[in-house]
């Protein structure tokens, strides 16, 4: 007998899920006018999880007039009292951490070990970091007398749905903003149990509006003449509907977009903590992360021996039942992404390079993709430009560290990169002649609420996070 | 490309130099946090039940004190046949680890009391600092393999690794060595609570395996920290690249501070996911530990029964 790890599922009885969800608006739970509904499901079973408001023009219009309501009381509040309110909700959310974790695996797809030990806690986090921000956004170094934008319309994806909305949430009412927020059509829950945290919270009426929908919902977010800044999160192609929207208006705009890190490996690289390095750039969340390390640079003299402890270390990868504590790699989170997966994927097959996927048995329902990377992959294949946002790694090798710089950044993206070496002096060299927003020296998606997050080039503008977040919550701010 | 141990360095310190340079570096935070992560599987059920009966029969039952009697030793002796007298499902340990002085008693009294597949290991060469001249350390173990050790765990010379003299340190693995031949495994402690480093203990680890070391050991259990998790993971991780070098399997035990059932399984843990399946075995890992055997009976205990027995339904010795 060999050591197998029997499973050890996290009980789903701390979560309740009601059967229908309703628009919160004016800090009270509201039917939306049309009365239509569209579905949540867990895309680890394909079970129907809960009926999702469907909110139209009117449902926004009603938002943005509750979130114009508590922009009276929010925006006179002492700054101090603003930030008593973002610590209560940090703290809720801690005593809360289960109960989200559990909710978010069963929504999202992801293993319960990231929910439990990343999201939840790092939501939280931010909450913490700009409670404190609260009253002492003079010293913050964007100008001498920062003003809130008023109301602000954010709309968040389904990779991390509670984290994102952390991210957009705390920033915006540590500053004094109130805020309509529109989480993903396919992760709604923890949204709306934050919506619950609000109440218990006794966050005044307006300050947080969460309205559910699609596409649809969020272009009459973005459309909405009562809103006076915009912050999405998404896919590059929606990120330019936005701009062009929103351009001439005079709204604020900050979008946080698409990305295709690559994560540079020399040859001096410590290999097996960047073997680990490369697995959590890659398959963390599923591939589903915007700065995953997706293109593995790696210098043609190690390329064979990192490829060989990559396979071995792919091999011991446990894919399957997202709440099972020992799970490293969960559901994708909808058909219509393990779609456009697949299809990225044979796309490499067809241009000729070479696959290698790791040996996971696949479940019978619910929608995956075993951990996959390509080899033979040149700058000319559409697996090294396009955004995959999925478990599919595209290795290209280089012979120079000039030859990796070009490479690295000869994309339309630039949010993330990585450099492995044992040689500071390279990690400085190479960190200044990348184009990308967030470089991580051997490590990988790391995140903090102290450390700005954005891209260069069609990854986004503005940032998310530290001080140069509360910038783009911040009228005028320098 | 497998190439043999001894082709690996002809242990001239240029020769022994060039050879560790080849070696990957270890990056401190992502080794730690790659214990840190294996640390939070969850272990339960069935594959509890496996790893509390594979981590009782990996255990080098140990005591290593100055207070020492042959009282004392038969008692371990016993533990180590029966761990636990109600239950004869219970394995026995892996071995029994005493002070060179006290092989003799050991062997004895485990032939006499049913023990016989049970090996007795010594700690020599000047154990546990190895501050002694190299006819000391050699008379140490010829000693204790006159007296019936068939495991040796030695000690390297720390003082001549930190200022950089590896000759003398692979010089003397390899002496002991050939003192052991076929009568003795040979298990290289490396003491890595005064090598500091992780490029040291992966360093260490390999010229202790070029040398000709069987096991490699963290820790004398006199020095703390000892066993840690990130320690052991850089071990094991040195004895895979080692194989994949050789096609040599060494084993790799882990010495101070493992008390709890937890902690074992934490190890088990490591091995699996580090170093692979085939070294869950006694001949390949071991767990230097007293207290430890205790706390798996109990945890044992409770699986089989439902219930804590607390600590006065094991035995003391």
């Amino acid at each position: 007998m060999t050591f197998e790890y029997s499973s050890a599922p996290e009980s789903k009885a701390i979560v309740t899920i009601d059967p229908v969800y309703k628009l919160f608006i004016g800090g009270k739970f509201v039917a939306p006018k049309s009365g239509k509904t569209f579905t949540t499901i867990n895309p680890a079973t394909e079970e129907v999880l809960a009926k999702i408001a469907y909110a139209e023009k009117s449902d926004i219009d009603k938002a943005v007039k509750a979130a114009q309501e508590g922009l009276k009381i929010w925006s006179k509040m002492a700054p101090s009292e603003r930030g008593k309110y973002l610590y209560r909700i940090a703290r809720i959310m801690q005593e809360r951490a289960r109960e989200f974790a559990v909710l978010e695996t069963m929504d999202n797809g992801k293993p319960i070990r990231e929910t439990r030990d990343i999201d939840i806690p790092l939501s939280a986090a931010h909450f913490f970091y700009h409670a404190g921000w609260a009253d002492k956004l003079e010293h913050a170094g964007v100008g001498e007398n920062p003003k809130p934008y008023g109301v602000v319309g954010q709309i968040i994806p389904w990779n991390f749905p509670l984290l994102m909305l952390a991210w957009k949430v705390a920033p915006a009412l540590a500053t004094g903003n109130t805020v309509v927020l529109k989480p993903a059509e396919t992760t709604p829950l923890t949204a709306l149990l934050f919506a619950q945290v609000c109440q218990q919270a006794e966050l005044p009426a307006g300050v947080v509006n969460i309205v559910t929908g699609d596409g649809a919902t969020g272009a009459a977010i973005v459309n909405h003449p009562g809103i006076n800044k915009i912050a999405f999160t998404g896919s590059t192609d929606v990120g330019k509907l936005i701009a062009r929207s929103v351009a001439g208006t005079g709204k604020g705009l900050t979008l946080e977009l698409g990305g295709k890190g690559a994560n540079i490996v020399f040859e001096d690289a410590p290999i097996d903590e960047t073997v680990e390095g490369i697995i959590n750039g890659i398959f963390f969340n599923q591939g589903h992360v915007c700065c995953a390390g997706s293109r593995l640079l790696v210098q043609e003299n190690i390329q064979d021996e990192l490829l060989e402890k990559l396979k071995r270390r792919m091999s011991q990868i446990r894919l399957g039942d997202p709440l099972d504590k020992n799970t490293d790699i969960g559901a994708i989170n909808s058909r219509e992404q393990l779609e456009k997966i697949t299809e990225l994927a044979l796309s490499g097959d067809a241009e000729g390079a070479e696959r290698f996927s790791a040996s996971c048995a696949i479940p019978a329902k619910g929608f995956w993709y075993p951990p996959t990377f390509f080899t033979g992959v040149t700058q000319a294949h559409r697996i090294a430009r396009e955004e995959i946002f999925g478990p599919v790694l595209s290795v290209i090798s280089f012979r120079t560290p000039q030859e990796a710089i070009e490479k690295a950044n000869n994309t339309p993206f630039g949010l993330s990169a990585g450099v492995w070496t044992d040689k500071g002096s390279r990690i400085l060299w190479t960190a200044k002649h990348l184009k990308a927003g967030v470089i991580w020296a051997n490590t990988f998606n790391k995140f903090d609420p102290a450390s700005p997050f954005g891209g260069y080039k069609e990854s986004g503008w503005g940032r998310e996070g530290g001080r140069h977040g509360l910038a783009a919550y911040l009228k005028g701010a320098k | 490309m497998v190439t043999t141990a001894s082709a690996l360095t002809d242990g001239s310190l240029a020769s022994i130099k060039g050879f560790l340079k080849t070696l990957s570096p270890v990056d401190q935070v992502g080794a730690d946090a790659r214990a840190a992560m294996l640390a939070t599987r969850s272990i339960k059920t069935a594959s509890k039940k496996w790893a509390i009966d594979m981590a009782i029969s990996m255990i080098d039952l140990t005591t290593l004190e100055g207070s020492d009697t042959d009282g004392k030793v038969k008692a371990i002796c016993n533990k180590a046949i029966r761990p636990d007298p109600t239950d004869p499902t219970v394995p026995h340990v892996g071995a029994i680890c005493v002070y060179n002085d006290m092989v003799a008693t050991a062997r004895k009294h485990l032939d006499e009391s049913g023990g016989h597949d049970i090996p007795v290991a010594a700690v020599s060469t000047a154990f546990p600092s190895g501050r002694a001249s190299l006819e000391v350390k050699e008379r140490d173990t010829k000693d204790a393999i006159a007296d019936g050790a068939t495991e040796i765990d030695m000690v390297i010379d720390r003082g001549a690794f930190l200022s950089g003299d590896l000759e003398k340190v692979y010089s003397e693995i390899v002496y002991i060595k050939s003192l052991c031949g076929d009568k003795a495994h040979l298990k290289v402690i490396l003491e890595t609570g005064e090598l500091v480093t992780y490029d040291n203990v992966r360093k260490a680890s390999f010229l202790a395996m070029a040398a000709g070391a069987d096991f490699i050991k963290t820790s004398t259990g006199k020095v703390a920290p000892a066993a840690t998790a990130p320690v052991v993971l850089v071990m094991l991780e040195a004895v895979r690249d080692f194989y994949q070098m050789t096609g040599v399997r060494i084993g790799v035990k882990p010495a101070g501070g493992i008390r709890t059932t937890k902690d074992a399984i934490k190890q088990l843990v490591l091995v699996k996911e580090t170093a692979g399946d085939e070294w869950l075995n006694p001949e390949l890992f071991r767990i230097g530990a007293s207290a430890l055997l205790n706390d798996l009976l109990m945890q044992r205990q409770k699986l089989t029964s439902g219930h804590y027995g607390g600590p006065n339904y094991v035995t003391l010795d």
